[in-house]
């Protein structure tokens, strides 16, 4: 035990002696949410329009202030040229064109409507659609006006058949830091974690000093224990650092318990120090170590269902992230802290993460070996 | 001359000769190209939902048989009561609920309104705003088609819609060439921004600093090794791009191949410069990490695009390399756009490598301390 002590202490006077890794380790993580946190977000807004009105009447430009005064859409050229209108989607300057053709009133009149077009530059096809359903219901609202302004051409009115009304449980205000802030503080967690204790045997390899503690009688339990309690309880720091920052900042919904948070997070942090250590006997240089821990890193985080979901995957890659820690962890996040799940509705994760942190570690242990090779 | 050459050949050998970064070096674009390029999606496809029926009648059943063909939605079963529909969520069973009111077809009979409600697990609000989207109009054209006939109105017209570049909306056109701006970037500045720090914490560093290169040699000889790899890298990720994704390429071959080697001495420039302010490799590899790796997905437009974003993060996202190489990359190999319309980011992509480059030659320090 009072070996376990000094080399706690030990690590401990490593880790905050050196003044360059202090703010890498509680700074960056906070600026990183301050970001990530604001730039996560598919809600998609000052969408560039093209307006090409060919009409220039009244009702038109009725249409055309429809459009504009929503919050939605920022008008980026406007001229009576479609070949203008498509040179600006070609420049990357206008996401979408909104085509009045000629005799528009005219065409209402007859209701006839159909040469009305709404061209949309299709790049990223998740912000188009989102902007067709926008301008289409601003469509919509516009001739359902102007047919009450006209009762005489409604022979009778539609009828509303079906009522629909739409709920959005756990988060009404469709608000995205709510949904991507528990993700990226697990993202956060995860770097600390994984790159700290990932490098840190392999530094003492590179720089030999860990011929000297192979040499002590520091048992290897003792010494695995030594190099990852320092980071387990850092990276628990950094949890509750990073959640106290997102209640500040974000006001993300706490609607579950905090100790369940912790408490996987505990395991959690288990398979990613593990992990860490995984990797650092693997390798012989923190380059190394570095490109595996980076590589492993970037595959989870976009295959852990942070940014898309893990549902529009294919079978198989979703089968894959099961393997995926970060995709059980940001699960277990989002719905403690977003939906208030209870611990038997996480059993199944805690269970998978609970292994994950038992087959790694003794994977990690079984092949440290307190010889040089 | 003949040292600077030699020089250049030690740098290809140290890489060569660690096969296991060998492997880094051109395995990792491939696997995860592959990987990505299939997996990072955000169509909606079988998303699970759950039906509370309270009136169960044909027509319920119809509407339910309507939905469940949509392809969107996959039945994970039905409620008896709400109880079992909280639960559903919280467990993450089903995203969407749909619940049906009572007496739905009698309702519709006799003319009255029937009742639907649609529930959605908005902890997620992209796709709960998917889903409510896709029920919503699945009904919509329910009630259209049971409509008695002569009664359309301006409302049934839609305007004339058209996607341009991408018309199926496949979102693989726009994270692959995404992907490859993330790949060189990893890749590239990564290498590089431990190749200096690595020679100091090695002490390597003095017996460079007594030969006779001078430190512009050094710092391009460097860089050169790195760069011929990482054009192998460009045009394998442009063949898996082109080949395996089938993703539209519009534009010229040579722009994009000269703008990529841009963007690679970018990003190569980019990591000397974390390599010249950084003492241990590990403070390298965590600034590399925190400071290029999440800015470049997530402030690059990759995947959500920069113009949503808070105003200040817009102006930040204009030190980003990657966004710039991506508007030209998507530029060119979806809207077929030649130099005329991206020689303003062309610019930018080069001032940056040539300021990144001048910092370093001045930060590198010819003594040690």
């Amino acid at each position: 035990m009072r070996t376990i002590r000094f080399l706690l202490q030990k690590e401990f006077l490593q880790i905050f002696r050196d003044k360059g890794m202090l703010p890498i380790i509680f700074l960056m993580p906070l600026i990183q949410l301050l970001i990530l946190g604001n730039a996560a977000t598919y809600e998609i807004k000052n969408i560039d329009i093209y307006i090409v009105n060919q009409d220039r009447t009244p009702v038109s430009r009725k249409l055309q202030d429809d459009f504009l005064s929503t919050k939605y859409f920022t008008i980026s050229g406007y001229s009576s040229q479609i070949s203008e209108a498509k040179k600006s989607v070609q420049e990357g300057k206008s996401d979408m064109i909104l085509i009045i053709p000629r005799h528009f009133e005219r065409d209402l009149m007859n209701k006839r409507f159909d040469k009305l077009e709404l061209l949309f530059n299709a790049e990223n096809g998740n912000a188009a659609s989102v902007s067709q359903t926008y301008a289409v219901s601003i469509v919509q609202r516009f001739t359902r006006q102007w047919e009450q302004n006209h009762p005489s051409l409604l022979p009778t009115k539609p009828q509303k058949l079906i009522n629909i009304d739409t709920v959005n449980w756990y988060n009404p205000d469709l608000d995205y830091s709510s949904y991507m802030v528990p993700g990226i503080l697990v993202i956060l967690v995860t770097m600390i974690g994984m790159f700290l204790s990932g490098m840190n045997i392999v530094k003492e390899k590179e720089v030999g000093t860990i011929e000297q503690l192979n040499v002590t009688p520091i048992k290897r339990y003792q010494f695995i224990i030594g190099k990852l309690a320092p980071f387990w309880i850092l990276g628990l720091g950094e949890l509750a650092f990073g959640l106290l920052a997102a209640w500040i900042i974000f006001r993300i919904p706490m609607v579950g318990s905090l100790f369940l948070v912790f408490f996987v997070a505990a395991i959690y942090l288990l398979v990613v120090l593990g992990l860490g250590l995984f990797i650092s006997t693997l390798t012989d240089t923190q380059q190394q170590a570095m490109f595996i821990a980076w590589f492993l890193m970037v595959v989870f985080i976009l295959m852990g269902g942070l940014f898309t979901p893990i549902e529009s995957m294919p079978i198989w890659a979703q089968k894959i992230t099961f393997f995926n820690p970060i995709a059980h962890f940001i699960e277990v996040m989002r719905r403690v802290l977003v939906k208030g799940a209870h611990l038997s509705d996480i059993r199944y994760q805690i269970m998978v993460l609970a292994s994950f942190a038992v087959v790694i570690i003794s994977l990690a242990v079984s092949r440290y070996k307190k010889v040089s090779a | 001359m003949n040292s600077f050459i030699g020089f250049v050949k030690k740098e290809f050998y140290h890489i060569i000769r660690d096969y296991r970064s060998l492997i880094i070096l051109f395995g990792l674009p491939i696997i995860e190209l592959i990987l990505f390029g299939y997996a990072i999606r955000n169509e909606l496809t079988s998303a699970k939902i759950g039906i509370l029926d309270q009136s169960n009648d044909h027509v319920t059943h119809q509407i339910t048989d309507k939905i469940l063909s949509s392809g969107y939605f996959e039945l994970y079963g039905y409620f008896q009561n709400t109880k079992q529909v909280d639960k559903a969520f919280r467990d993450g069973s089903v995203r969407e609920v749909i619940v049906f009111g009572r007496k739905f077809s009698k309702k519709l009979g006799d003319g009255q309104h029937a009742d639907v409600q649609l529930i959605a697990d908005a902890s997620d609000p992209n796709m709960s705003r998917m889903l409510i989207g896709y029920t919503t109009s699945i009904l919509q054209n329910y009630e259209r088609s049971i409509q008695p006939p002569g009664q359309h109105s301006l409302l049934s017209v839609v305007p004339e819609i058209r996607m341009f570049y991408n018309p199926e909306l496949k979102s693989v056109n726009l994270f692959v060439p995404g992907l490859i701006a993330v790949i060189l970037m990893l890749v590239s500045a990564l290498m590089t921004s431990i190749t200096i720090t690595r020679e100091k914490e090695m002490g390597t560093m003095e017996i460079l600093l007594v030969s006779p290169l001078k430190p512009i040699q050094i710092i391009i000889g460097k860089v050169i090794p790195y760069l011929v790899l990482s054009f192998v890298n460009v045009l394998m990720v442009l063949g898996m791009a082109l080949y395996i994704f089938h993703v539209p390429f519009r534009g010229g071959f040579f722009i994009f191949i000269m703008e990529s080697m841009l963007f690679t001495v970018t990003a190569l420039s980019l990591g000397l410069f974390i390599s010249t302010t950084s003492t241990s490799q590990q403070k390298a590899m965590m600034k590399a990490l925190a400071g290029l790796l999440l800015p470049t997905i997530m402030l690059s437009g990759f995947i959500f695009p920069v113009t949503s974003m808070p105003k200040i993060l817009q102006w930040f996202s204009v030190i980003i390399p990657a966004r710039w190489f991506l508007v030209i990359i998507k530029g060119i190999m979806l809207r077929g756009v030649g130099i005329t319309y991206l020689w303003k980011q062309t610019l930018i992509l080069a001032v940056m490598a040539v300021t990144f480059l001048a910092i370093s030659m001045k930060k590198f320090k010819t003594r040690l301390d």
